[in-house]
């Protein structure tokens, strides 16, 4: 037994509104620069639909992720080492741009520059790609509920494979969201996949990160991830993906995501697994095993052996405690109420879900019917198939089994606790049904429902004995990095190395996105104006007299003295309001 | 003239390749990278760039065997010279042309596909050129000389020449009587060199042949400092 830990994420998709608020921060956060303008670390689909790029789930296409090969070894679905070496100068598995979708902004400009005219001036979209004019024709969340879905809603993948059976019954699956990150997997295809080695899983927490310096841009990482949530950025030419925000999670607060989330539906702990059973369990000969077969790579923390075997690897004791107290491991192992996504890729996936049942209950409550009542809940769930199917087609590789006992145990607990909210005598015979006692019930109950911030985030912090150092703690001044304004050097932010716009040391994002801000406020072009170091910013600026920078400077054809009008004086230094 | 072109030179370029990679390596491993422009179009690059990678690669073999393999090594094992200088004109004009080719695939996308384009820096076209000029020198020599004049036999000349180098006993002399398109190919390609580390072709130096040993997945310590902050130099902890 080699014991080690993993920073696990667990949603709870009945609580998800699809708000993107976690996408949102998350882009201010992280992608917040240009080159990853389509770079979404964190985003919110709507099922059924087509997921972020586009039918990213469709692996005989794509090829992502692990398989089985004839042997029965677990191989590579995209080829291996040589396949992927001879492939190198193509890769004919990479989606283009136009399968997330082209990155644009308006001509804000011409708002304001635009002649005198008879209709109002518009601001064009144009490409952040090419400065071009461009049609605005997709986005990360184009599809979001179930927008134009009479078009292409037989594009989703997952309800393709399930309407062999039923045709296309599109209103009889029903809509829920589904909020996605980098799964931070156990046996994580990208970080095989990477030629150059640059991608790691860190030994201490299981976050998988892209060494930036060691990243070549080979592009194997995008097709490598059956879940796409590794980026190109197109403006570097090296991959980034999802960080589990790393320098937040190392000094114990939750991702930006968790933090930010409006229906309080994420859950962050650790879980302690056995490393030595991982690659056996991803070579599990059924899909539909997968599921199980990853739950039994988890280790029971209250194990006094696990301990032990723990302490053996050097696990400090407070990780060991968060573990115990993890929201994570109790969701997925002691209520069994989460899954993985999409678990027949292989890749032991980290960021697991409560699948939701609120549209069950949406049913038997148009119907007329007790929404509340178990058996009315049970029987519904018993009765619709085709939504059931699509949940086990993410989740449990098309296993109705585990999620039919999911949503069972939710409608059990919402059965259970209304007798105990109505001060009724609460029904034993409900948590029997699902075989749970009420006590535990009532325990899923208050992480499920009551849980606050220090019970859904259990985050220990890491161990270095560098406290000042540690990144959120503002005891040092945020721009000594190296060859940053505060080590005397340019700090240019998105600025150009010697050798083009990507060359020179990455700066920490945190300083890249503070110049972006400022020169995307200070800017009236799509994409970098070459005058942009001269502008002034107008809120620094205290009304008076005219600093240089304030206006463009004139051209010839503006004709003698400019536009100003003949009384205006000294128009250059003083303009009258 | 002789001494500054065939002896100055070499040497100023070698050090050049050799002092600017180890400097860009040291200073910029951030972007040290191909900056591939796939995600922007693929359809063209799916054809011109396994053309211009794989020729190239030929072509690079091309020139082991002939610069730096000894004419002596190839006659003891028995393969004349006419024999060596039908596989080395045959292959050698059928790599530099699918490289050509490749090469103005790449070149013609790289001006018409919108996005490509916009990525071009000017030290990318600086790149371009140098590189384009080498290749073209390069192989009009070979066509040149074999094809139409009938042969030249420049492991007699530039081998010797190219081989001096290495040993520090450079021999500018062999140079003089070389026809002038492998003079200028010679010349171009050290041009090709000095601009190399200062260019994407930084790529090429650290192909990942190393994947095909190292086990698929990556374990890594977290780094000794927490988050994203980067120790200065000259202000790393003692302890």
């Amino acid at each position: 037994m080699r014991v080690m830990a993993q920073m696990a994420m667990v949603m709870n998709l009945d609580k998800c509104i699809g708000c993107h608020t976690c996408s949102v921060t998350c882009k201010q956060a992280w992608t917040n620069r240009s080159g990853v303008e389509y770079v979404w670390f964190n985003n919110v689909e709507t099922r059924p639909g087509q997921g972020y790029p586009r039918r990213y789930e469709d692996q005989e296409r794509w090829r992502g992720g692990w398989t089985l090969n004839r042997r029965g070894r677990l191989a590579l679905k995209g080829g291996g080492r040589l396949r992927k070496l001879l492939t190198i100068f193509a890769n004919p598995k990479l989606p283009g741009i136009a399968d997330y979708y082209e990155p644009w902004t308006y001509d804000y400009e011409t708002l304001t520059n635009a002649p005198l005219q008879e209709h109002t001036p518009v601001a064009r979209p144009k490409s952040l790609l090419s400065g071009k004019d461009m049609k605005i024709s997709w986005s990360a969340n184009w599809d979001d509920d179930l927008g134009g879905s009479t078009e292409h809603g037989d594009q989703d993948v997952v309800l393709a494979r399930i309407s062999d059976k039923v045709k296309l019954e599109f209103d009889q699956t029903f809509m829920f969201y589904l909020p996605r990150i980098c799964e931070h997997c156990l046996n994580p295809s990208c970080a095989a996949s990477c030629p150059s080695g640059a991608i790691y899983k860190r030994t201490e927490d299981g976050i998988v990160l892209v060494d930036q310096d060691r990243c070549r841009g080979w592009r194997m990482c995008v097709s490598g991830c059956p879940y796409k949530k590794m980026y190109f950025n197109h403006r570097t030419g090296k991959a980034e993906k999802c960080t589990f925000c790393f320098p937040r999670v190392e000094v114990g607060i939750p991702t930006v995501c968790s933090e930010t989330c409006v229906g309080r539906l994420r859950y962050i702990g650790l879980v302690l697994y056995d490393a030595d059973k991982v690659l056996e369990a991803a070579s599990t000969p059924d899909d539909t095993g997968l599921y199980e077969a990853q739950r039994e790579v988890f280790l029971d923390p209250n194990d006094p052996r696990v301990v032990a075997a723990a302490e053996r690897e050097g696990i400090p004791g407070d990780w060991i405690e968060a573990a115990q107290r993890s929201p994570v491991y109790a969701l997925i192992n002691t209520y069994k109420v989460a899954l993985p996504l999409h678990p027949e890729y292989r890749t032991m996936p980290m960021v697991w879900y409560i699948p939701p049942l609120s549209p069950v209950v949406d049913v038997v409550r148009d119907t007329g019917h007790d929404a509340e009542s178990a058996g009315n809940l049970f029987a519904a769930i018993d009765a619709l198939r085709i939504p059931i199917e699509y949940l086990a087609e993410l989740f449990t590789a098309g296993d109705t089994a585990p999620v039919d006992a999911v949503l069972h145990r939710l409608a059990a607990m919402r059965a259970y606790m209304r007798d105990l909210n109505l001060g009724r005598d609460p029904d034993e015979a409900i948590p029997a049904r699902v075989g749970m006692t009420g006590e535990a019930m009532y325990d899923m109950y208050r992480l499920l429902a009551l849980a606050k911030y220090d019970e859904r985030y259990v985050i220990p912090t890491a161990h270095a004995e560098q406290a000042h150092n540690l990144e959120e703690l503002a005891t040092d001044c945020a721009l000594n990095y190296e060859g940053g304004p505060g080590m005397g050097g340019a700090g240019s932010g998105g600025g150009s190395g010697p050798f083009g716009e990507a060359s020179g040391g990455a700066n920490p994002i945190a300083v890249e996105n503070f110049h972006m801000l400022r020169q995307r406020q200070t800017a009236d072009h799509p994409a970098d104006p070459a005058d942009k170091r001269h502008r002034v910013n107008l809120l620094n600026w205290d009304g008076k007299g005219a600093p240089a920078g304030l206006f463009p400077a004139r051209t010839k054809d503006d004709g003698p003295e400019g536009n100003p009008p003949a009384d205006s004086g000294d128009a250059g230094t003083e303009p009258k309001p | 003239m002789t001494t500054l072109l065939w002896v100055a030179l070499p040497y100023v370029t070698i050090a050049v390749f050799v002092l600017g990679h180890i400097w860009r390596y040291r200073y910029d491993k951030f972007g040290w990278t191909t900056r591939s422009s796939q995600l922007y179009e693929s359809r063209l690059l799916r054809v011109g760039s396994p053309l211009f990678h794989f020729g190239i690669l030929v072509v690079l073999l091309g020139h082991i065997g002939g610069l730096i393999i000894p004419d002596r090594w190839t006659d003891a094992v028995g393969i004349s010279e006419h024999m060596y200088h039908v596989i080395a004109v045959t292959l050698g004009t059928i790599a530099g042309f699918c490289t050509l080719a490749g090469l103005a695939i790449l070149i013609y996308r790289r001006r018409t596909v919108g996005p490509v384009f916009s990525a071009t820096t000017r030290n990318d076209k600086l790149m371009y050129a140098v590189l384009t000029l080498t290749i073209l020198l390069g192989l009009s020599a070979t066509v040149a000389a074999n094809l139409v004049d009938g042969g030249y036999n420049y492991r007699e000349t530039v081998s010797p020449w190219f081989r001096s180098i290495f040993y520090f006993q450079p021999d500018p002399d062999l140079m003089t009587g070389v026809p002038i398109l492998f003079q200028l190919h010679a010349l171009s390609a050290l041009a090709l060199f000095c601009v190399w580390p200062f260019t994407r072709l930084v790529h090429m130096l650290t192909a990942p042949v190393g994947y095909l040993t190292r086990p698929y997945i990556v374990y890594r310590s977290r780094d000794e400092q927490l988050g994203m902050h980067r120790t200065p130099r000259g202000w790393e902890r003692i302890s």
